[in-house]
């Protein structure tokens, strides 16, 4: 995930261009512009409809439709940590817990720092070998083992 | 091979659809029509995500040529020369991975405009969704493919007919078509030798999750019974102290198993003569002490969240049933709050423009049905039976769910 940043014009024409070919190129030029600015801001939003002929009504529909974009900014990094039913038979609570006071930040919230954001996700394909999490996307399992401290070095601490 | 000889050995092989619903391959590739003048898409749904469900993410990072492999098959099947592999917001590593794949295929002219020499042209795709469960749904697929929110569309008419941009379209899901190669090069009976059962030809992907010894995907003969996974391939429960209670056979959305309903096949037709499916074919495990209420209540909470907003019994009921449960988990249900639960699930099943409506109803109706006392005991106790969410470690907790 990215770095918050402002929205920079320029910066988000070089980014659209590898998709400008593309039919149904929304998705993935708003998937660029979050991946390099962190989110989609109100004038990204606005770029992007003029850019692809579409009303901002219609960009917002989607940008608010899909759970990854986001519409404020996350913290620098994004932990999201399994909340789902094969995960909670092999300890997600307990981690989730020792996740919030390792981070110092509640499930859902970003640190006043902004530092970092942990949120809750619903199965990440890791039901084998839970509870389990992505920080920044990257995966890691067996957190109620090894794999908590991997993770919690992962966002670097 | 000629199209027609590759649909011929798909339909003889019993090839059956992996993603829940279990129709039949071959003939899914056979309803494109052959004399459309529009150009003919596959799309490979890789928006692998209803909890419990972990195998087609093994395939894509483990193997990711064996289903570009097939993902090419189906497409000269039905003379298509372009092919999306759509997948999951989530699975980044997955993405990456089928990614250097498709690179590596296109380095090597086995992708491209002239396929390994023989003149055919094909390009496949990879596109990310966004976090939209509901993406999952052919449909819906279809639409975020196209740039749009991923509402479901009506049916008739049938992506076969009427799918990507309003073209021809055959939707696989990764498992189906990563098993097409292998059938290809070995031969139709080859396959249907694999199975024990006569519904469908195979190994299948199971992957094993909850209150067992030792989860994990496994690859195993089609036909197995509930139990021989559960208790001789993935070790028997996790704590021999505690009895199973009950099995999700596929997948959340899949109605509830009792212990005396394992020893069905666990394939397509079998399951569903004790009244549940295979779906993904991803049983998860419970084990005696966990909450029935609580494990709904995250059920619905997750329905709720997920849908797309576009049928109002869907849209407003999931949250309603979510409600009505967390309320009676939480020991200030009524006795007709539980008559409530029936009542609004059994009227938003079949009321839907897709099956996302049946897929929060199920699991409500069969675990009211299967374990009312629980629900009956929570209103009368005015509490949960279990006691309070534990946060301790689960190897000291009772209660999960």
């Amino acid at each position: 995930m990215g770095h918050s940043s402002d929205f920079d014009p320029a910066e988000a024409a070089r980014l659209a261009l590898e998709h400008s070919h593309q039919e149904g190129a929304l998705l993935p030029i708003l998937h660029a512009l979050q991946g390099r600015f962190g989110w989609i801001a109100p004038e990204a939003v606005a770029w992007v409809a003029e850019r692809l002929n579409l009303s901002r009504a219609e960009v917002h529909g989607v940008v608010s439709f899909y759970h990854d974009f986001r519409d404020h900014p996350a913290g620098r990094q994004v932990i999201k940590v399994c909340q789902a039913e094969a995960c909670q038979a092999r300890g997600a609570r307990h981690v989730t817990a020792q996740l919030e006071e390792r981070l110092g930040v509640k499930l859902g919230q970003t640190a006043p720092d902004r530092s970092l954001t942990l949120e809750p996700v619903y199965c990440l394909g890791l039901c084998g070998n839970g509870p389990a999490a992505l920080v920044d996307g990257r995966p890691y399992a067996d957190l109620s083992g090894r794999g908590l401290a991997r993770c919690l070095k992962g966002v670097g601490r | 091979m000629t199209s027609d000889d590759i649909i011929k050995v798909v339909i003889d092989s019993k090839l059956r659809g992996r993603g829940g619903a279990g129709f039949p391959a071959g003939r899914k590739w056979s309803f494109v029509p052959k004399d459309s003048p529009k150009p003919r898409y596959v799309c490979v749904n890789a928006d692998e995500s209803e909890p419990g469900t972990f195998k087609d993410r093994y395939i894509m990072e483990r193997d990711p040529h064996q289903l570009i492999e097939g993902t090419a098959i189906a497409c000269k099947s039905i003379n298509a020369h372009a092919a999306y592999i759509y997948v999951r917001g989530e699975l980044g590593l997955a993405a990456v991975r089928v990614q250097q794949a498709l690179d590596e295929c296109y380095a090597a002219g086995i992708l491209g405009k002239n396929v390994m020499g023989s003149g055919y042209a094909l390009d496949i795709y990879l596109h990310r969704g966004a976090g939209a469960y509901i993406c999952g749904e052919e449909t819906a697929l279809l639409e975020s493919l196209e740039g749009k929110k991923g509402q479901p569309r009506l049916k008739p008419p049938f992506p076969a007919v009427e799918g990507l941009f309003a073209c021809p379209t055959v939707i696989n899901n990764v498992e189906t078509l990563a098993a097409v190669g292998p059938i290809i090069q070995n031969g139709a009976a080859w396959w249907t030798g694999l199975s024990r059962t006569e519904a469908e030809g195979g190994t299948k992907l199971i992957g094993v999750s909850g209150h067992v010894a030792r989860p994990g995907v496994y690859e195993l003969p089609g036909g197995l019974t509930l139990r021989e996974i559960i208790f001789e391939v993935a070790g028997g429960m996790r704590n021999p102290d505690r009895k199973l209670k009950a099995v999700v056979p596929g997948g959340t959305s899949c109605p509830i198993l009792l212990p005396h309903e394992l020893d069905t096949a666990y394939d397509f037709d079998a399951i569903k003569k004790v009244g549940s499916m295979m779906g993904t074919g991803c049983p998860a495990v419970i084990e005696e002490g966990t909450c029935i209420v609580r494990l709904l209540k995250r059920i619905e909470r997750f329905y709720a969240h997920e849908s797309c907003g576009q049928c109002t019994p869907c849209r407003e009921g999931g949250d309603w049933l979510f409600k009505i449960i967390s309320r009676i988990e939480a020991g200030q249900g009524s006795m007709a709050d539980i008559d409530k639960i029936e009542s609004v699930a059994s009227k938003i099943e079949g009321h839907t423009i897709c099956a996302f409506g049946e897929a929060l109803s199920w699991p409500a109706r069969s675990y009211l049905k299967k374990f009312r006392e629980e629900f009956v005991e929570h209103v009368k106790q005015k509490r949960c039976p279990y006691g309070p969410i534990p946060v301790a470690p689960v190897a000291l907790s009772g209660v999960v769910a």
